[in-house]
Parts: structure tokens; sequence; C-alpha cells
């Protein structure tokens, strides 16, 4: 019964300092609020996700293309579209990157 | 020290309250350290239950009968190994081992995505927390495992069903599925809560949805060999309600594996790929509220209780609250993008998916209208294996063929041409197989016909899109065939490990139709010196033998088993007599022919004046059912083996989007 309370209570202590292990850390900070991704950075993400989605399915249309199980018509209809999706994605991304890090740089800049 | 496994479970659930409580006002409110203490909450809460759990294994070992638990699932006589899995052997030890397995998932969730996918943990933890709420108070409250009373001498011994060594290993695999699939849940939800749409909660809970998907396969798989070995009717899958439960979330979760495909592909069916996690989740607690509620009769429920209630209660709040935020989140859920074709990889996909929900609803309903019937007119009604088996095959064999046709299949769009150009090999296979096999006479059964030509046409594709893509990697690259395999294979996992889990699917294909549709029952009893024919064997009935066990008297009857005139040596078949326990089990006896894969399958039946009653099955082509299991295990490895090519690739893209350097 005392080892089982003395266990227990050794317990308790490691779950209380754990659970409370961010605040005795840092007790006092700059900033304590969560930072969410914002409109910009969600489109990122989005067209991030475009063009991946672009370059990866090319990838795929061009090795089954090379296996045959795809043809020389249906991989000349396909891979046009798709590369102008992918090309389409990265230029959208390309101001958006240059903008998200000058953002960051300037937001670091003023921190 | 039951004072200690009780303290450490009230911990454990003050623990996910707040977990829950914490983390959903931290996600709101955006509180950073609110966040991570949450996070640690639940880390807390996995060495709490893990605490919890080792003393109840410590008791087990001990033979501490001052817990009920203990008295009541186990004996002195029992040996060491049943000892510890009698665990999981009732009521209050399984709901434990739920939460131990929901804490370690939630645990290992929070610290592998805690840094990559932080704005999603942050809503992902209450979730958690809510689930394993759940668990926790069903366990400290209303099935406490840690219950205590005057020391009796001997405890009652566990169920002797439960007493085979894949009881070992085949409930904590199912639970480690039904546990699992509450990441992929936690996640989809916690996305819809913090209004994300895009991939990053698939991302997160690919590998947890193959882990649980890959444990839940294999554990039923296991538990199909104790029903085969233990059960002693003959069969290793017999539609069972509790059997159902283990397999609906499977089929759930295999059609959210293939759809999620198509979200990745081409940013389609984001509303559906939520749904069927909140399917294959519900479906998972449904699952384990059959096995422990015991509401259905079943030779796999061991147990009468009160926390039935509780469960539907708890499945409802599931199903209505996930539902509910679906539809609050469903303008951020629109696809951007539309179905090309119906000739195309997606639309396959799409197909495949359908037909599993259908077989996944089927086998609901069946598992279900005995119970509403029984609730609303107090009539008693079972449905049968004809209901199952109808389903079975309208909705299984297409699925069969699916998945022959889907990897011909290019993304988007495929033409006539290039249609033909990939179908002809593996067309020609399947029509000769199915004219050969009718050749031979396996035409008494059309649906097992059907599935062998079925199996023929997917193998001929997974062949020949190794073949095609060794060569064309050996083309690109150069080098030795075995080095251009091994490339192939590396450079995309997911497809060719998922070939390889489809040959799997395809070996139990051919195992179900020819243990099923192919297999022949002889019966006699026979007195000492008597023979009985079986296909091509004889089995001569030569002695009675008794013997002591480890905690059981075993009777066996000893026959010897020729075939074609070949002396193949003995079979033995009989009953244990568990002492403790006071119950009789059946104990069969197999001869497997490694070879040819086929069974020999002797149930006895002992009569006091020496004379024995035996069924013998032959059953061919049986233990492909088992080496599926392996190859399923080694398709799954493929596919979950880390990817360094994929992981920079998402490392960039998240980088990119600015997620590793937030707070």
């Amino acid at each position: 019964m005392t080892l089982a309370l003395v266990l227990g209570a050794l317990l308790a202590i490691g779950c209380v300092i754990l659970v409370a292990l961010p605040y005795l850390r840092d007790p006092e900070p700059a900033n304590d609020r969560l930072d969410s991704l914002g409109e910009l950075e969600q489109r990122q993400l989005e067209l991030s996700e475009v063009r991946d989605r672009a370059l990866g399915t090319l990838k795929e249309l061009e090795f089954d293309h090379r296996t045959g199980k795809v043809s020389d018509d249906d991989y000349r209809s396909l891979v046009g579209p798709l590369r102008r999706e992918a090309a389409g994605a990265l230029r959208a991304l390309e101001p958006r990157s240059r903008e998200t890090t000058a953002s960051r740089v300037d937001l670091r800049r003023r921190v | 020290m039951p004072e200690l496994g009780r303290a450490a479970l009230v911990a454990t659930l003050g623990l996910v309250l707040y977990a829950l409580v914490a983390g959903a006002y931290a996600a709101w409110r955006r509180k950073r350290r609110l966040a991570l203490s949450a996070q640690n909450a639940l880390l807390a809460a996995f060495g709490t239950t893990l605490v919890a759990s080792l003393v109840l294994v410590a008791a087990l070992i001990r033979h501490d009968f001052s817990f009920v638990y203990v008295a009541d699932h186990t004996s002195r006589e029992l040996p060491t190994g049943y000892t510890i899995s009698a665990f999981w052997g009732g009521q209050e030890g399984s709901l434990l081992l739920w939460l131990l397995l929901l804490t370690g998932y939630a645990a290992a969730a929070v610290l592998l995505n805690r840094r990559s996918a932080r704005d999603l943990v942050v809503w992902v933890v209450p979730v958690l927390g809510a689930v394993a709420l759940f668990f926790a108070f069903l366990v400290v409250v209303v099935a406490t495992p840690f219950a205590t009373q005057t020391t009796p001498a001997d405890g009652a011994g566990l169920n002797p069903s439960l007493q085979n060594p894949y009881m070992m290993a085949h409930p904590p695999l199912l639970y480690l599925g039904f546990v699992g699939l509450t990441v992929p849940f936690a996640f989809a939800m916690g996305a819809l809560l913090a209004r994300r749409a895009d991939e990053r909660w698939i991302v997160a809970t690919r590998r947890w949805t193959l882990v649980a998907w890959t444990a839940l396969g294999i554990g039923q798989l296991l538990g199909a060999h104790w029903a085969y070995e233990e059960v002693g009717w003959g069969g290793y899958y017999a539609w069972d309600p509790v059997e159902n439960a283990a397999l609906m979330p499977w089929l759930a979760a295999t059609a959210f594996l293939h759809s999620v495909m198509i979200q990745e592909k081409r940013g389609m069916l984001k509303v559906w790929n939520v749904l069927l996690v909140i399917f294959a989740f519900s479906l998972s607690l449904f699952g384990t509220f059959l096995t422990r509620s015991g509401i259905v009769s079943s030779i796999h429920s061991f147990t009468q209780s009160s926390i039935g209630p509780w469960f539907l209660g708890f499945i409802c709040l599931v199903v209505l609250g996930s539902l509910a935020l679906v539809l609050a989140r469903l303008p951020l859920l629109r696809a951007r993008t539309k179905l090309e074709s119906l000739v195309s990889r997606e639309a396959t996909f799409l197909y495949n998916n359908l037909l599993l929900v259908a077989l996944t609803l089927t086998i609901l309903w069946g598992v279900v209208y005995p119970i509403l019937s029984e609730a609303v007119r107090g009539e008693s009604v079972t449905v049968g294996r004809p209901y199952y088996d109808f389903f079975l095959r309208v909705f299984g064999l297409p699925l069969l063929l699916l998945m022959g046709i889907g990897p011909l299949v290019a993304w988007r769009r495929a033409s006539v041409r290039s249609l033909l150009l990939t179908f002809t090999w593996p067309l020609g296979v399947a029509l000769g197989t199915g004219l050969v096999l009718l050749a031979l006479g396996a035409g008494s059964s059309i649906p097992g016909l059907i599935a062998y030509s079925f199996s023929a046409f997917v193998l001929g594709t997974i062949a020949l899109e190794f073949v095609r893509g060794t060569r064309a990697r050996r083309a690109l690259a150069g080098g030795s065939w075995p080095r251009a395999f091994s490339d192939l294979i590396a450079r995309n996992r997911r497809r060719y490990g998922g070939y390889v889990v489809h040959a799997a699917i395809v070996l139990l294909a051919i195992g179900i139709a020819g243990s099923s549709a192919y297999d022949t029952v002889d019966e006699a009893r026979l007195a000492q010196g008597q023979t009985i024919a079986a296909g091509d064997y004889r089995l001569t009935y030569r002695s009675l033998e008794e013997r002591a066990g480890a905690n059981a008297t075993e009777l066996r009857a000893v026959l010897d088993v020729s075939r074609n005139g070949d002396d193949l040596g003995t079979v033995e078949a009989g009953k244990n007599g568990y002492t403790a326990e006071r119950q009789v089990s059946t104990e069969v006896g197999i001869r497997s022919d490694l070879v040819t894969g086929e069974d020999l399958f002797v149930i006895a039946e002992l009569n006091p004046d020496g004379t024995a009653y035996f069924r013998v099955f032959v059953k061919p082509l049986v233990n492909l059912i088992w080496l599926a299991g392996l190859v399923f295990l080694l398709g799954s490895l493929i596919v979950l083996w880390p990817d360094a090519r994929e992981q920079r690739r998402l490392a960039t893209r998240y980088a990119a989007a600015g997620i590793p350097a937030r707070r």
C-alpha cells in the first residue's frame, strides 16, 4: 500500500511537471500566440499541391508511355494540358514565394 | 498494487480531459503554451496508462487472485503465455488495451507531427483527447480491471477457446487496427476544425492508416486461422457478426486508401475521403461495441456486459458530430477538377470505392438487421451464409476484376487503342486459364471458375506491370535486371507495393474459391481398425490415446493416413478437457500439403464405447489463404517503407509555405 502510494505520488508529480513544462520553460514569453496560416500562405500551399500533382502525373505519364502502357496518341493528347498545368502553377508560385519570403524577411527585420 | 493501477487510470482520465478542454481552448484562442501543455498531457496519458497496464500484467503473472479480473480469467495451471494474454481475454482488460493503444498512437502522432504539422496538431489533440476520454471513463467508472476481492485459492481459468497461440497475437493486432483508425479520423477532424482544405492531413496520416489497415488485415487472417484450428467446424470464416465487425472497417479503410490517391493525383473526392474516414472509424467503434457488449451471439464474443448503451451513445455522438462538421465545412471541400473520362484510372478507383462501400453496407445490414429485428419486433432473426455469399459474389468478383483493370488504365483518360495494347496479354492469360480449368473439371462451380479466371487476369496484369516497368527502368538507367527491378520498386513504392498487396488478395481469392467451392467432406462412425476414404486419402482409425497436457487432459483418436497408396504418417483429432475451467474443447487434426496447398482436416467426436464419429474434409488450396497473409505483409511493408525522395518533396512544399518556421 505504502509503495503504491509513493509510486502514485511520483507518477502524479511527473505528470504535473510534464503538463506544466511549456509554462516552466517559458514563464514570460514575448509572444504566446500560435501562428496560423494566412490567406497568402494557404494559397501558396494549394498552388504547391497543384504543381506537385501535375509534375507527379507528368512523370508517371512519361514512364507509362515508355513502358508501352500509354499509346503515342494518348500521350500526345495528355502531355500538353499537364505541362500547361504544371507551368501555370510554377508561374503562379514564382512571385508568391518571392512575396512570402520578402514579407518574412520584412517581419524579421521589424522584430 | 490495485491502488496504483486505479490511481494511474484516474490520472489518465484527468489528463485526457485536460487534453480535450485545454487543447480545444488553446486551438480556438490560439494559445501557444496551452496547446503545447495539452499535447504533453496526451504524452503523459500514455505513461499513466502504461503504468496501469503493467500493474495488471504483474498481477496476472503473480496469480494475484485478489484482483477480480485475474481470478475470473486465469488459474494457477494456466501456462504463462496464456496468463499474459488473459490481459485482453476479458472485458475490462480489452478496454484497457484499447486505451493503452489509443494513448500510444496519440503520443506517437503528437511527437512525430508536432513540428512538421503543428498547425494541424493543435486541433488533432482535442479530438484524440475526446476519444481517449470515453475509453478512460469506461475503465475508470464502468468496467475497471482493478476491482478487488478476498483472495480465492485459485482462479476460474481462461476460456479454452482462447488458449491458442493465435489468440496471443490476433486480438492485439485487431485492436492495433481498430484503434489506429482513430489517428486519420482525428487528423481529418482537425483539418476541418482548422478550416484546412489542403492535403496536409492526408500526408500526415497516410502511414498511420496503412499501419492500422495492415494490422487489421493480418489480425483478421490470424483470427481466421484460429477459427480454422480451434472452433472445429471445418471452416475459417463464418460471417459471424464479430468477424464481420473486423472486416467492415478494413473494407472502408481499403476504399479510403484508394480514394485518397484520387485526391492526391487529381484534387478530387475531398468530401468522400473525409466521409470514408468517419465511416471507417465509426465502424471500428461499432466493431468494438459488437465484440465487447455481448449484444450479438457469437463464437468470438466472450462477454456479456452493460457497456453497450455507453458505446451506442458515443458512436452516435461521433457520427453526428463529425457529419455536422463536414456539413459546416462543405464550401471548403469543393473540388476544382472533374472526372474527365469514365475510362481512366481515377474512374476505376471510383468504381472500386463504390463496390467496396456497397459490400461494407450490405455486411453492415446483415449484422444490424437481427439486432434491429430483436429490438423493434421482438423477433429473433438470423442472417445466414447465403446472404453474405451472394453479395460477396456480386460485389467481390467485379472488385477482383477491377484490381486487374485499374493498373492498366492511364490517369485522366485512355483510348481504345491504348486499352487494346495493354489488355491483350492479361486477357489471353485469363481466357487460357478459364479454358484449361474448364477442361480439368472446374466448371462444377461457376463462381469458382470466374474467380480463378479473374485471378489469372489480375496476376497477368501485375506480372506485365513488373516486366514492362523493369524493362523501361533498365532502358533509362542501364545496369542489370535485378538492379532495374529494385530501382523500379524503390522509385515508386506505393505503386509496386500496392501490386504486391493485390497479388496477396488474388492468392486469398484463389484460396477461398478453392477451399469453399471445391472442397469435399466425408463422414463415418468408425471402430478401431476401420477405414474412411476422403478424396484420394484413406484414413484408418488406429487407436485412442489419453495424455496429460499443461492444464488439460488430452484425448486423441490417432488415424493412419495414406494417399494413392503412399503412407503419409498419422493425424490426430479429439478433445481437451480443462480442469480449472470445467470445459471441453474440440481439437481438430490438420495435415497440410505445402506443395499443393491442400489440407486434410479431421474432426472427431469420441464415444464412450471406443468408437469415434469422424468428419474428414479435403480443402484444396486453403494454405494459399495463409500464404496471402505473408505476401500482404510484404506488400504493406514496401508501401510503408520511408521514401526519402517523397519526404524531401513534401518538406520543400511545406517549407515554401513557411510551416516549419512557425511557432
